[in-house]
Formats: structure tokens, C-alpha cells, sequence
């Protein structure tokens, strides 16, 4: 992905990191921490116990008003009437081509406000959108009541992910707090500003996301450090997110999503309602089903002993280049190389048999069905 | 801190090799390992070809990037380190003996004391 150029953004948390002595990289405009201790511990800490992620990179948008739902509707694929307020769900925000601006998670917060949580690549794109799309529908009859507030810089955030997700959420929160269930949202106020609680996450654990005031941010971290840490878990940097969402299977966007596929061919259908009324790239998507889809994300893995696949590796069918990789890694879980890649639909079938081109030598690999790793559910709560 | 070791040469990418030997180990240092991070997987020479100085000769490979190994002579390949093949983390965790990468004839046995000696390498990672 290519970097913005100009001065990074600072994540709130950035003292903590540095104290931490994590390595800083640039993502998506920001100095963001790709590892503390090691991704290799840090991945294995959230699949085995517990880890902690800066996401204040993340950006949101409330969406509020009596259109507030109809508006969403109109600029989202999933179909935002179906949430009860305390609901979350995934969802696309596509161009009229059916092409991916972006893919976030939608809660809504009462009958009339929603938060969207977006990715920090597409923030200031999506806002433009966002702005540009309810200006319009401000002009429709009765669509006046319908308010927009970019919170991003209001906000910071965290996940927790893993196993004993739910052990640190009490320590910090209190054994009566209640429990952020998966795709369910819960607002707590406080003097400083609103506390969103997900039960979202990126890396197919149990786990919940926390969006607090900007300035509370550098307490909170503390409070869940030292209750991640009593639970045996790490912090943990961009680089264990990215193997652990790949090892689900979890399209990055900028990767895996892009302007060029539809989220039809990106496996992604079960998110997009073709059935509601009139929504931002419906057409396009609907002639696309009609069609047959072109290409399709889809797993891969490297078989025997490989270099690590990475993003614009091509695949091969014999002496057919049929693509390049969107992502790639070795999966610590697994120990072996894992892709995603859009092939032609025929090729896309799971046990069909490819090679992987790594600095002009071929591997063998064969695509698989999605996802490559599958969680051991968390132990019974006490 | 890194540790460099006196009696190694380097060169300025973070290659060691031991002067004055022949055939010669070569590998990276620890202040390289620990900027690479964890490696998981390591591309070595073939036994028997002939490298120039500075070619590309490895690969070591972290699950975030691929560093390119150069070599610090001329020279032939004489070994290759099998273990890495298992277990490349053996580069992070004792880069100076177990995870040696490969052994090279040198050319011109000299070679070697052309680069970096320990003080020199110290003062290159301050």
C-alpha cells in the first residue's frame, strides 16, 4: 500500500508504545507500533490467552436523525433497518461501479444514531463520501433530518482478542459489567465523552473493541496492559493483526478490497442485502450475479517447505499466469504459507492444484477453503 | 545492546565472516537479527557456485520481509547451514555459531581483513 506522504499521525497512545520499546512503521498515515516483544509471541498470546491492539488509526462517523437508517441503507451494502439498537453488523461502502470503497462495521446505537467504524487508509476519503452522499439526500423530500460528525479524532481505540478476553474485561470493567457479546454494542457515558463497547474484533478470537475519548486513552491502555498481563497476554502490533486476520481469512482493504472487485467476488455476499431498496453499486452487483462473477478471492496455501508468500506473488496454472497474490504470510498457527488471491472463477474451486512464483522459482500450493484457521472456542467461564 | 564479536570481520550491510579462514563462516549479525525480527525462513546458496563480493547470495526471511544476504568476499560456496532449513530461528537465537548461514572459500584468502573489524562495526550500529 503506498503512504501518504506528509507528517504522520500520532496515535494518543504513543508514549505507552515507546515505553514499551515498540517498533514504529508507518500504516495508512499514521505511526502505528508492528510489534513489541516479537509477532510470533504476540500472535500466539491472542490465540492462546489474550492481546492488546492500538487501533486509534481506526476512524468513526456517527450518523444521526430520523434518515439517519434509510441514509445508511442508501450508502451501505448490509442492510442497516435489520439492526435492533445495540446491534453491530459488517458492511461495504461501494461506488456506483460496485467497486469497494470501503469495508467497516455499522452499530447501531439507538432507533436513530449509528457509529460507523472505518479504516484509517480510507478516512478522509470515506468522510468526503459520506459528507457528499448526505448532502444530496438532505435534498430529498423529508430527508433533512439526517447529521454527520466525524468522531476519529475524538476517538482512540483498543481491542482486546483472544481467549481470555472476557477475564480481562471484568478486571477493568467490574464482574457486574456486562459483557459486550459478539456484533453488539454498548455506550457507557462518562464525564469525558461516550465509551463505545464492540463485541467486534479482526482476528476470529472472542474478544471486544473499545472506543473511548481521546484523552482518556493513555489510563485506559494502562488499566488493560495490567490486566492483559495478569491474564498472560501481550501487547501486540499491526504485524500479529495481520497474520491473525489473514488466518481467518478477513479481507484487508487496500489488499484483499479494492476499487477493481466487487464484494460479490470477494466472497463477501452475505453482507450485501441485493433485496433492499436502491443502495450505492446495487446494479452494478446485480448484473455482475447475472452474469456469473469474473474472479473470486480465494484461499490458498503453500504446500511442503516455501519462503513466505507476500501480496503481488503471481499464481500460476502451468504456464498460465492467472494472478497475483492480495495477501500473503506464513500462518504461525499453522506454520506453513497462506494467501488470498482473485482467480478466474474455474480455478477458484477448493483442491485446485497451483504454483506460487518466489523470486523466479516455483511452489506448489493449492486453493482452500476460507478460513485457513479455526479457533479453539474459549474455555467455559466460571 | 548488540553483541559484536572481536575476533569477526563486517561488512556494512550485517554480514559477519571469519578472517583468515578457509573455507570462511559468514553469517548476520546480532544487531541484525534483532532489526529482522523473528525468521522464519532462510534461501540459501547453492554448494559450489562462485559469488562475487557484495552479490546477493541468501534470502532471510521474517514473516513481515525478505532481506537479501550479501556476501562479504569472492569466493565459492562450500556449505550451507541444513539446520536453518528446520530451524531458522536459530539465526535469531545464536547468530554467531548455531546460525551461521554458509562457508565460502574465499578467493583471496586476505579478503576478508579488508572490512569492518569489531570496533569499526560497533561505531557503523551506534
Amino acid at each position: 500500500m503506498s503512504e501518504p506522504s506528509g507528517p504522520l499521525h500520532l496515535s494518543p497512545l504513543h508514549a505507552a508504545h515507546a515505553a514499551l520499546g515498540a517498533r514504529m512503521v508507518p500504516f495508512a498515515g499514521w505511526e502505528m507500533p508492528v510489534q513489541y516483544s516479537g509477532l510470533l509471541a504476540e500472535h500466539a498470546a491472542v490465540r492462546g490467552a489474550v492481546g492488546l491492539f492500538d487501533i486509534s488509526h481506526m476512524g468513526q462517523v456517527l450518523v444521526s436523525g430520523q434518515q439517519a437508517a434509510d441514509f445508511l441503507n442508501h450508502v451501505l451494502t448490509n442492510n442497516a433497518a435489520h439492526l435492533q439498537p445495540g446491534q453491530g453488523h459488517y458492511t461495504l461502502m461501494l461506488l456506483p461501479s460496485g467497486g469497494v470503497l470501503d469495508d467497516l462495521i455499522a452499530y447501531r446505537a439507538s432507533e436513530r444514531e449509528f457509529l460507523l467504524v472505518i479504516n484509517a487508509a480510507r478516512e478522509a476519503e470515506d468522510w468526503r463520501h459520506l459528507a457528499d452522499e448526505a448532502d444530496l439526500w438532505r435534498q430529498r423530500e423529508d430527508g433533512e433530518d439526517l447529521r454527520l460528525s466525524r468522531l476519529s479524532d475524538q476517538c482512540a481505540g483498543m481491542a482486546i482478542q483472544g481467549p481470555r478476553s472476557r477475564r480481562v474485561f471484568h478486571r477493568v470493567f467490574g464482574e457486574q459489567a456486562p459483557w459486550p457479546e459478539r456484533n453488539t454494542l454498548l455506550v457507557s457515558l462518562s464525564e469525558t465523552g461516550p465509551l463505545w463497547l464492540c463485541g467486534t474484533g479482526y482476528t476470529g478470537e472472542e474478544g471486544f473493541e473499545f472506543f473511548p475519548p481521546t484523552a482518556t486513552a493513555p489510563a485506559w491502555w494502562d488499566r488493560l496492559l495490567e490486566a492483559v498481563t495478569e491474564e498472560g497476554g501481550l501487547p501486540c502490533g499491526l504485524g500479529a493483526r495481520d497474520t491473525l486476520r489473514l488466518e481467518m481469512g478477513y479481507p484487508l482493504n487496500g489488499n484483499d478490497l479494492s476499487l477493481e472487485h466487487t464484494p460479490l467476488e470477494a466472497g463477501l455476499g452475505f453482507f450485501v442485502d441485493l433485496e433492499k431498496p436502491s443502495f450505492i453499486g446495487q446494479q452494478a452487483l446485480v448484473e455482475q450475479k447475472s452474469c456469473g462473477l469474473p474472479s473470486r478471492l480465494t484461499g490458498i496455501e503453500l504446500i511442503g517447505t516455501a519462503p513466505p508468500p507476500r501480496p503481488h506473488y503471481t499464481v500460476w496454472k502451468g504456464d498460465q499466469p492467472l494472478g497475483e497474490l492480495s495477501s500473503g504470510t506464513l500462518s504461525p498457527s499453522l506454520r506453513r504459507g497462506i494467501a488470498m488471491a482473485y482467480l478466474p472463477t474455474a480455478f477458484s474451486k477448493p483442491g485446485t492444484e497451483l504454483e506460487i512464483d518466489i523470486r523466479g522459482r516455483r511452489y506448489p500450493a493449492r486453493t482452500v477453503k476460507k478460513p485457513f484457521y479455526h479457533p479453539q472456542p474459549p474455555p467455559s467461564q466460571p | 545492546m548488540s553483541t559484536v564479536l572481536e575476533h569477526l570481520r563486517y561488512r556494512d550491510s550485517h554480514e559477519w565472516i571469519e578472517p583468515s579462514q578457509s573455507p570462511a563462516a559468514v553469517g548476520i549479525t546480532d544487531h541484525a537479527q534483532a532489526e529482522l525480527t523473528d525468521i522464519v525462513f532462510v534461501e540459501l546458496p547453492g554448494v559450489g557456485r562462485h559469488v562475487a563480493a557484495g552479490e546477493a547470495v541468501a534470502v532471510v526471511e521474517s514473516v513481515k520481509a525478505a532481506s537479501d544476504i550479501y556476501a562479504p568476499v569472492a569466493g565459492v560456496i562450500s556449505a550451507i547451514n541444513d539446520q536453518l532449513s528446520t530451524n531458522p530461528g536459530l539465526v535469531n537465537s545464536d547468530p554467531f555459531t548455531e546460525g551461521w548461514l554458509f562457508r565460502i572459500t574465499p578467493d583471496d584468502p586476505s579478503a576478508a581483513t579488508a572490512l569492518m573489524d569489531a570496533a569499526a562495526y560497533r561505531q557503523h550500529i551506534a
